[in-house]
Parts: structure tokens; C-alpha cells; sequence
């Protein structure tokens, strides 16, 4: 390594004065800098990848950290200086989050599958713990031994019952059940036993610090009732409580005191603590993140009901988009081609006025002609004296969508048109009239190929935005009308409206099954530009 | 040569040493940015939204109770948490939550850095429970209506401390019917189609339905056609394999819901956003709201009387929706041992409850504190009296699989689609997607 890095180096520092001005001071302060603050950030993540055990994320981003190193403080990588930053933020912004879709594609993330099982099992165990009529309420101190660990215990429990007028003080320990204290008499505050010979009571702040520790590890047994064990609830309570819910680690089963038992199993796509009695399957819903594979996929394809709502969205998320370019670009081309006349007066005015519908804030005219075409109390209606029930009908719904997209897309047009209008050179069109062409046919046969050389690519990518126009379908229509028996589905939907629904909408968040959509829609819409980007290199031929 | 090597060996050094310092200077607990590769931290980027905040946030080393809610009740809770903290010589604050309250508190829970209590409403009690999000608590303060306890129990726990309730009324404008509490919604129509002295409504009833449904709103005629969303079990738990949507008592209630739409009653065309404003400009001779639409008619110079929502004739009673708003306490919260005496207190008498009243008027579930509002705003306290007739909707997460099945079948049935069809379809639909 070194013998190859001396000969190609030594010559470069030795002989060439500009390379040799890079390692300048300025230059060696903002590498200091930046460098630092690289190994910085990597010194202050590293923990908490480590602790939330992230560690393919640890590896990474040691090893973007060492490539930094390596690119920056040799001299050997001098394109990589260049390449890396857009690389790197083009991994972080772009790829990073396709892979993570990917990613969640495979998993049953969603409500009731976000933790481990771990934090399942504890929560439901947790939450089971509970008064029941009979229990006993009590003032309680926390203390321990003098000169013992406030944060660790081992705790003593002072403990007086709020229903004993004579205030008898009891304590205990996780070794020693509930019994009357005998030791010198305890100073007692508002109830509470505030100071006891050889103990040091907690504070309040020192409980609520500890509570957990005290939760978990001094559960006071209760001599007369076997099941019941005393709670500390905060400061100055505790209570006698008991378990609902037991768990065994040998048969990975949660019994209920009920009798009933719940073993682990798969229910649906995924594993959860199956309660036959509830048709849900899971014991009080509750499941945990685990990979549950293709069947997200498999889901998609052999659910016929969904398969059939993917594809009808699918098809007029195509008639949208298409509609959409068309639409918007005749109006435009043709707003363009008349404006752009020289005996037209006043131009500039008009082409202000046309850009009003741009400058307008996008949501803002979506909210604004939802409600405008409101059957009973809408503009539209009204000025026409008609009585369309514009979002009740699928067609009127689509052709609603198509006016407002009109109304929103072709001021983009029209200055697009307008600036690959003036580009055409006039005697372009000069030659065409000497050869006899109409000015029909110069427009058609003539200036509109020109146009398209320069406008075609701005159509794909129209047309791409448009595919995944999620704002006007959600701000417009909500999708409506709805289509009685579907349920996915609605009239309107596109497929990004039909996603966000599943993932966020009523039907509870279901992120997993959403990716596994998201992933399908982004290998669709990369094929359909891809292909449209294919049949735009045949018009560059023109030229 | 041996320049470079130097120079790159004391680069590597001078980068060490300001790296120390800045790790040092910049490390927050709270702030750990942590890219990784979880959801529930992914999510958190989108998730809490700590600019919404008017005030900027403190710290959690800062504040010994923090609790989240809506901008209304921020407010409100302000006061009475400030002397409740300098009582218990803490420091706790109050932060707005903008939007999306519930799924920021799932995904903050989650990821450790959220509140110690959130306030909310009662149907989020099972999926907070599902997400493992809340603990459950012990109510031993009395004199709190048991419906709104029941409504924040799941799985026979108590999970919310509740504190105030909300339900659906009937609102009447004098100058447009004649009849202030119809007994049935056949009376309710003759009475809005009859006017007042000629002058008749252009709606007889303003209820929100919209393109695509609002189930929560359409319940007291729903429940009173016969129709329920699940059966319940012996033991008071719902039944999630009784789903009501497509049984009998759905469909004859669909078929009235229809009647209704066919009749003109009932409109699409009528939605959240306009419902309560067309009622304000007196357009529509009967509203049914909650104690929320008060403020905007009151605004709106409309009087107005109050009444329990009628049913159908010859069918049961309209049982609105109960909702209740009540505090939660965290899973993962940093300091358990003062949010579960929050809780705890704020029930035992009416100091902190009323004192939020006074800045944002609720219905109280305190029938103490209830008793002492009833002179001061007897129209906002007669929602406490139609909640009595009230039926909490399901809080279990099963009702994630209901809304949207219901809601659509709703608005097409009032569209003019076949009831029976529509609501066997939802039903079905709910049955397959529980499971």
C-alpha cells in the first residue's frame, strides 16, 4: 500500500504549487471542523444505536464515518471529494426511506404491533394488577434502612390504613408480609409516617424516581389473603392489589384468574397471545413487531376483494393522471399559442391574470371548490340553477376532479408553453408559410413537435406528480362518492388516497400491509416514466 | 510527504479534541436524534410537534409532571395545575398538542420521550391499551357517573381518570317549528314541514352526514331503529362476533335512515362543515349537536331550545354517543409516582375540575361540580341530563374495522342505496376484517 502511495504522491506535493496550496491553513481549520464535527455526531449516536441495539445502523454509519475520514484526509480519493456529498445525501434522503418501505413491507407494524413482545407481555401483566372491592387503601411512607440506597432499596413499606381511625402503623418488606410495627413509635403527619428510628423516609421526589424499583421489588405480601400483595400508587398511597393475569415462560401462555388461557400462537398474519373467545383473536388486540414475510404481499394478491379495489384504483389513477396532462396542456398550448400573437394587446396583463390560479396556495382553492360543489348549498349549483349531486355520482365526481385540475394546472402549462413558444425561431414558421403550409398546419406539423422536444419530459413529470396527486383526491373528494359494498376503495380514490386510508385512515393504522401498497405503487409509477421517458428520446430524434 | 502525514495526524487529533467538545456542549438527554431503524422512531420525526407549543418546551429535567393536551384544554388546565404543583412543591406544565394528539402520543410513548399524562377521549382507550401506551389506574373518589368510569375501562381495568362528558341534543329554533321537544322524529318533521306563521325552514334538520358518513352522529337514530355495532357478553364485555351492522335491528334501522333520505331529511349535501353554521343562519329548523355547536349559535345570535334526540315512532329510544374526556397516564412515564397522583387527586374533590371549567365550560362527570353549574348555564348542563339516555360507542380497537364500513354504508343508504343490501355488504365487511 504505502510503496504504491509514495511514488504517485511525492511527485504531486513536490512538484505542483496549486496542489500543494489546498493543505493551506484555511483549508486545514474547516477540514478540522468538519471533520470533528463528523466523528462528533458519530461519538454522541453511537450509544443510542447501541442501547436501542440498532446495530446494522452502528455499522453503517461507522463506516460512513471511516469513508469520510479515508476521502477527505488522503489525497488519494480526489473525485470521491466531489461525488460523495451528493451520494451520501442522495442515500440519506432517497434510498434510506425506500429501503425502510421495503423494510416495513415484510413486518405487521401497526396498532397493536409496536413493541417487542417483551413490552407487551409486561404491559398486559402490568395492567392486570388491580383493587378489587375488598382491598384495602392505605397511607403509605417508603423508607429505607438509615444510610441505605434510596434509588435501589432494599424498601420498607410504612403503611396505615385510611379506614383505621386509631392509626395503627404497619410495615413490611419484600421478605417480611404486612405486620403491625412494634419498634419505638413513628412520628405521624397528616396521616403519614414521616420519620421512623433507624429508617430514612423517601421523599417525594425520591419515590417518584424510584417507583418502578419499589413496584417491581417490594410487592409486601399480605398474611390473610394469599393473592394480594400491597401497591405503592405514588407519594403518599398504596393499595392492596392482585393479579388478573398470570404468565408462564415454559408454555409461552398468559393464564387469566379466570381459568381462561392464552397461548401463544399466529392468529392472521401474525403471533399474539390468541383469546379464542374474542374474534379478533388476540388477547385485548394486543401483539408485537415480528416479520410476518411476503404475506403482506400475499395478501394484496389473493384477497380478491382487495385485489379487485387495487386495480380499480389502479385504473383511475392512470385515467386521472392522463386526463390530468392532456387536459392542462391543451388549455395551456392553447392560451400559449394565442397570447403569444403579436396583435394581441396587452400581454403582460394577461398573462398575470392567468397565473392568478398558481399563485393561489394549492389547498387552499382545493377546500374552497369542494365546497362549491356542494349538491345543496354550492356555488356552482346555484349560479347554474342545476341540482348535480356533484360528489354523489362517480362521473360527475371525476369530471368535478377534472375541471378543478384544470382550473389548478393550466397556468404550469401556459408558462411552459409560452417559454418553448418564444424559443421557436420565427423563421422557422417563415419557411413553413413559403412552402405553403396553412397556419393550421404550420402550428400542427411544425411549431407543436418543436414545442414537445422541450415540453415532453415536463409532461412525464406531470403526469408522474400526478399519479401520486394525493392533495387533490384527499382535499377535494375524500374519495367520494362511496361505492356501497366496497369499503377499501372509493369512487375517486387514487391509489396514494387509497394507501393513506389503510395506513391512517379509520380502519386503524396498518403501516405494514400499507408499505407493501407503497412499494407496489413505486415500482409502477418507476415503470410507467420510465417507459414515458423511453418514447420522449424518440421525439429528441426530430431534432 | 512527511508533511501530509503529519498534517493528516494532527488534522486527526485537532478533529478528536473539537469532537469532545462538542459532545460535551451539545448533549441534551431528550434530543438524542437518534437515526435508527425502529418505526417507532421513525415515526417520532413526524410524530410530537413541539413547535406547536406557544411557550417554548422545557425540558423534561425541568418539569416533574408533564402533560399533554389540546389547545382548549391547555388553556384551561393551566391554573389549576400550576397551584396544584406549587402545592406539591413541583413543577409541572401543560403542552399543546396541535393535531393529531392520539398517534403523537402513541409514537412519543414509544420512543420514551412523551408526556407523563395525556388528556383525551375515552374511544382511544383500547388502542392506547393495544399500543401499550397507558397504564392502568385506580379511581377511588366518588361521586362520579358511572357510565363515564365504565367508558374508560377496557378489559374490566380502569384506565382514565374521566372528567368531563359530551353527547348529542337536539337544538330548536323558535322562529322556525313550534314544537321545542318533539317526541318522535315523524313529529320532528310534520313540526319543521308546518313552520312557524308560514315561514318555513329550508332544512327542517341540519344533521351532519356528508359523502362519506359520519356514523357518530347518525347513532340516535341508528340505536333507535334497532341497530347496535356489537353485542355484549354476559359479563358486559362487547361480543365482537355480534356485529349489529348487518343484523336485523342495522337493517331496519337503514331502512328508516333511507326513508329519511328519501324524504329530504336526511342530506349529503349536509356536512361537518356546515351543519351547525346553517343552523346558526337559521336555515334549518332543528340541529342535532353537542355542547360544542353552543358557542358558534350563541355567536350566531340564534335562540335556541334544547331537547333529548326523539326516535323513531314505535321503535326504541335514540341513545346518543357518551363521550368522555378524561386523563391518562403514560406507560413509559418519567415520573409515574406524581402523574398517578394527579390523577388520583383530581377526582377527590372539585378544586382543579372547576377551576378548568371556569376557562373552558365542559359537562362535568363530578355530580357535585354539576350540581353547582346547573344555575349558571342551564343549556350546557342539559347535555349532563341527555347523557343519562347516552351509550359510550366501543372503545375497543375492533372499532377500527366499524367507523369507515359504517360511515359509507350510512352515506349511501341516505344517498338513496338499498338499505338492506348496504348494510349486509358492511356488515360482512366488518365481520372479515376483525378477523
Amino acid at each position: 500500500m504505502s510503496t504504491s502511495l509514495t511514488p504517485t504522491i511525492a511527485p504531486q506535493s513536490g512538484a505542483s504549487a496549486p496542489k500543494e496550496r489546498s493543505t493551506g491553513l484555511g483549508a486545514i481549520v474547516v477540514k478540522i471542523l468538519f471533520l470533528g464535527t463528523v466523528l462528533a455526531f458519530g461519538i454522541f449516536a453511537a450509544p443510542a444505536l447501541i442501547r436501542y441495539k440498532l446495530w446494522l445502523w452502528l455499522v453503517l454509519m461507522v463506516a460512513a464515518i471511516v469513508v469520510i475520514f479515508a476521502i477527505y484526509l488522503t489525497k488519494r480519493f480526489i473525485p470521491g471529494k466531489y461525488l460523495f456529498p451528493g451520494t451520501f445525501f442522495l442515500s440519506l434522503f432517497l434510498i434510506v426511506p425506500i429501503v425502510m418501505t421495503v423494510q416495513f413491507s415484510f413486518t405487521n407494524f401497526g396498532d397493536g404491533a409496536r413493541g417487542t413482545k417483551e413490552q407487551t407481555t409486561q404491559s398486559i401483566l402490568k395492567n392486570s394488577v388491580q383493587m378489587t372491592p375488598d382491598s384495602v387503601l392505605y397511607h403509605s411512607s417508603v423508607a429505607v434502612v438509615s444510610g441505605g440506597d434510596v434509588a435501589n432499596g432494599p424498601f420498607t413499606l410504612f403503611l396505615i390504613d385510611q379506614s383505621d381511625q386509631a392509626g395503627t402503623v404497619l410495615y413490611g418488606t419484600a421478605d417480611q408480609p404486612l405486620t403491625t410495627w412494634t419498634g419505638a413509635a413513628p412520628t405521624v403527619t397528616g396521616n403519614v409516617v414521616t420519620a421512623a428510628e433507624g429508617y430514612r423516609i423517601l421523599t417525594a421526589a425520591e419515590i417518584n424516581t424510584a417507583l418502578k424499583t419499589i413496584q417491581n421489588e417490594t410487592a409486601v405480601a399480605v398474611p390473610d389473603k394469599p393473592d394480594y400483595f400491597v401497591k405503592v400508587q405514588f407519594g403518599t398511597q398504596a393499595y392492596q392489589a392482585k393479579a388478573t393475569i398470570t404468565y408462564d415462560q415454559a408454555t409461552d401462555t398468559l393464564s387469566g384468574a379466570d381459568g381462561k388461557t392464552y397461548p401463544n400462537e399466529r392468529v392472521g398474519d401474525s403471533n399474539c397471545f390468541a383469546d379464542p373467545s374474542d374474534a379478533s383473536g388476540c388477547f385485548q388486540g394486543q401483539s408485537w413487531l415480528q416479520n410476518v414475510g411476503w404475506r403482506n404481499y400475499a395478501r394484496l394478491v389473493t384477497n380478491a376483494d382487495i385485489r379487485g379495489q387495487f386495480l380499480g384504483a389502479f385504473g383511475w389513477t392512470l385515467t386521472y393522471a392522463i386526463g390530468s396532462v392532456v387536459l392542462t396542456f391543451l388549455a395551456g398550448f392553447a392560451l400559449a399559442l394565442t397570447f403569444n400573437d403579436r396583435r394581441v394587446k396587452a400581454q403582460k396583463v394577461w398573462r398575470s391574470v392567468f397565473l392568478l390560479p398558481y399563485a393561489i396556495p394549492g389547498f387552499i382553492s382545493l377546500l374552497m371548490w369542494s365546497q362549491f360543489f356542494n349538491k345543496d348549498f354550492g356555488l356552482i349549483n346555484l349560479v347554474f340553477g342545476t341540482h348535480l349531486d356533484w360528489f354523489g355520482n362517480p362521473l360527475l365526481a371525476r369530471i368535478a376532479i377534472f375541471i378543478v385540475q384544470l382550473w389548478i394546472g393550466f397556468p404550469y402549462m401556459f408558462i411552459v408553453c409560452t417559454g418553448a413558444l418564444q424559443s421557436i425561431p420565427d423563421d422557422v414558421k417563415e419557411a413553413a408559410k413559403i412552402d405553403g403550409a396553412t397556419g393550421l398546419a404550420t402550428t400542427f406539423r411544425i411549431v407543436l413537435p418543436l414545442l414537445l422536444i422541450s415540453v415532453a419530459p415536463l409532461l412525464v413529470a406531470s403526469f408522474a406528480f400526478n399519479c401520486n396527486n394525493f392533495n387533490m383526491i384527499r382535499l377535494l373528494t375524500d374519495g367520494a362518492p362511496v361505492i356501497p359494498g366496497q369499503f377499501t376503495r372509493r369512487s375517486t380514490d387514487i391509489l396514494i388516497s387509497m394507501i393513506y386510508r389503510q395506513a391512517f385512515g379509520n380502519a386503524g393504522t396498518d403501516f405494514g400491509f400499507a408499505s407493501a401498497l407503497a412499494v407496489l405503487l413505486f415500482i409502477l409509477t418507476g415503470a410507467l416514466a420510465a417507459f414515458q421517458f423511453r418514447f420522449t428520446r424518440k421525439l429528441e430524434d426530430l431534432t | 510527504m512527511r508533511v501530509v502525514k503529519t498534517l493528516s495526524l494532527v488534522a486527526t487529533a485537532a478533529a478528536l479534541a473539537w469532537s469532545l467538545g462538542a459532545c460535551s456542549s451539545g448533549n441534551q438527554p431528550g434530543t438524542t436524534g437518534a437515526p435508527s431503524g425502529t418505526p417507532a422512531t421513525t415515526a417520532a420525526a413526524t410524530g410530537p410537534a413541539p413547535t406547536s407549543t406557544t411557550t417554548p418546551l422545557p425540558t423534561r429535567g425541568d418539569a416533574d409532571l408533564v402533560i399533554w393536551a389540546d389547545a382548549n384544554r391547555t388553556k384551561a388546565l393551566q391554573a389549576p395545575l400550576a397551584a396544584w404543583a406549587a402545592q406539591n412543591g413541583i413543577k409541572a406544565v401543560v403542552q399543546t398538542i396541535a393535531t393529531d394528539l392520539e398517534s403523537n402520543f402513541v409514537t412519543a410513548n414509544q420512543a420514551k420521550n412523551g408526556p407523563d399524562i395525556v388528556i383525551g377521549a375515552q374511544d382511544w382507550t383500547g388502542k392506547l391499551v393495544q399500543n401499550n401506551s397507558i397504564v392502568s389506574i385506580q379511581l377511588t373518589a366518588t361521586g362520579i357517573v358511572q357510565s363515564a368510569i365504565d367508558a374508560v375501562s377496557y378489559g374490566g381495568q380502569t384506565y382514565g381518570a374521566p372528567y368531563a362528558v359530551e353527547t348529542l341534543g337536539l337544538f330548536s329554533n323558535p322562529k322556525l317549528t313550534s314544537v321545542q321537544t318533539p317526541a318522535t322524529v315523524e313529529a320532528l318533521v310534520a313540526a319543521a314541514k308546518a313552520g312557524v306563521n308560514g315561514t318555513v325552514a329550508e332544512n327542517p334538520l341540519c344533521l351532519q352526514v356528508g359523502q362519506t358518513g359520519d356514523s357518530y352522529h347518525m347513532q340516535p337514530f341508528f340505536t333507535s331503529g334497532g341497530g347496535y355495532i356489537f353485542g355484549k357478553n354476559a359479563d358486559g364485555t362487547y361480543n365482537t362476533k355480534d356485529v349489529g351492522v348487518g343484523a336485523a335491528g342495522g337493517i331496519a334501522a337503514a331502512k328508516k335512515i333511507g326513508e329519511l333520505g328519501q324524504a329530504g331529511v336526511l342530506k349529503t349535501s349536509i356536512t361537518a362543515d356546515n351543519s351547525i353554521q346553517l343552523f346558526g343562519d337559521s336555515k334549518c329548523a332543528y340541529l342535532i349537536s353537542g355542547p360544542w355547536a353552543i358557542q358558534t349559535i350563541r355567536t350566531a345570535k340564534t335562540d335556541f331550545n334544547l331537547a333529548p334526540v326523539p326516535g323513531f315512532e314505535g321503535m326504541g329510544p335514540a341513545k346518543p354517543p357518551l363521550g368522555i374526556q378524561a386523563f391518562f397516564v403514560a406507560a413509559n412515564a418519567k415520573n409515574p409516582s406524581y402523574a398517578q397522583q394527579f390523577v388520583s387527586d383530581l377526582l377527590k374533590d372539585t378544586t382543579i375540575t372547576a377551576a378548568m371549567n371556569t376557562v373552558d365550560s365542559r359537562v362535568p362527570v363530578q355530580t357535585a361540580l354539576a350540581d353547582q353549574l346547573k344555575s349558571s348555564d342551564p343549556q350546557l348542563m342539559a347535555f349532563l341530563d341527555f347523557s343519562s339516555a347516552a351509550e359510550a360507542m366501543p372503545n375497543i380497537p375492533a372499532m377500527d374495522a366499524v367507523w369507515g364500513p359504517l360511515n359509507q354504508a350510512e352515506a349511501s343508504v341516505v344517498g338513496g342505496a338499498d338499505p338492506t343490501s348496504t348494510f349486509t355488504a358492511a356488515g360482512e365487511q366488518i365481520t372479515k376484517a376483525i378477523g
